[in-house]
């Protein structure tokens, strides 16, 4: 018998709802196994724990080939909104949390929230700029050392 | 396993571990499960989240996810995962006698 998974490790590098959800539900998903998890934000993935853009996180229809439609639709004014506010129909059926109080929730059951310094110090956020559940904010030296024993995840 | 005695009658199972017909259950079963996953008692709030979780299977067929649960149980995230450590949705599941949960929230 392969060895279960005990502990993962998920980083999150992209700030569009599609490439932020994902993450989110594995993270949620590994905890709600009793497998450990914390959760790295790097680059526009801090726009998922920074406080005024987490809820307004929106689906990518630019060079995104899986929206099947042709790119220069996907520019017209309202697009993005409107493929926003359909997948967020969607999820709202199955139950899957607004940015926010998802965070929140994946924080209560145990998992670790960290964000990361140098994309930090590269937008100029400050702790305060993030919302409360954050934990820290790490070097990706202390990422690894975190992650000791995890299976790492990168999104 | 597909039926083994507990507390006095012959109960079916998946191969998961899971009750295949949740009329079968009771309090008494309840607990042998729940030693079985490492829970010694079961108490008020143990049974508050295992009962919502019989009704919502009773209504729908399926185990409510981890966000209906904690909403509508009374009992919140931290406190679900203190009640079930290793896993709330699995284990509750399971000591409630319904089947293994199908949602991945």
């Amino acid at each position: 018998m392969p060895e279960p998974i005990e502990k993962v490790s998920i980083v999150i590098s992209k700030g569009s709802l599609e490439g932020v959800y994902p993450g989110l539900i594995m993270a949620n998903g590994a905890r709600m196994e009793g497998i450990d998890a914390m959760l790295f934000f790097t680059f526009f993935g801090l726009d998922a724990i920074t406080k005024k853009r987490m809820n307004n996180l929106k689906v990518a229809t630019v060079g995104n080939p899986a929206m099947h439609m042709p790119s220069v639709i996907g520019m017209l004014p309202g697009m993005s909104a409107f493929a926003t506010s359909m997948m967020k129909k969607e999820m709202e059926k199955l139950d899957i949390p607004p940015v926010d109080e998802f965070i929140e929730m994946i924080h209560d059951s145990g998992a670790g929230i960290y964000a990361c310094k140098a994309a930090m110090d590269m937008f100029h956020l400050k702790r305060e700029d993030l919302c409360d559940p954050v934990d820290g904010i790490l070097t990706v030296g202390e990422f690894y050392e975190k992650s000791a024993g995890a299976q790492i995840i990168f999104t | 396993m597909p039926q083994r005695e507990i507390a006095g009658t012959m109960i079916d199972f998946d191969d998961e571990g899971f009750m295949t017909d949740h009329t079968q259950w009771n309090e008494d079963i309840a607990r042998v499960l729940a030693k079985e996953e490492g829970i010694e008692e079961l108490t008020d709030r143990h049974m508050a989240v295992i009962n919502f979780m019989r009704k919502e299977f009773e209504e729908k067929g399926t185990g409510p996810s981890i966000r209906r649960l904690t909403k509508e149980s009374g009992v919140p995230t931290k406190e679900l995962y203190q009640l079930f450590p290793k896993g709330p949705a699995k284990k509750a599941a399971r000591i409630a006698g319904i089947k293994k949960p199908q949602g991945c929230v």
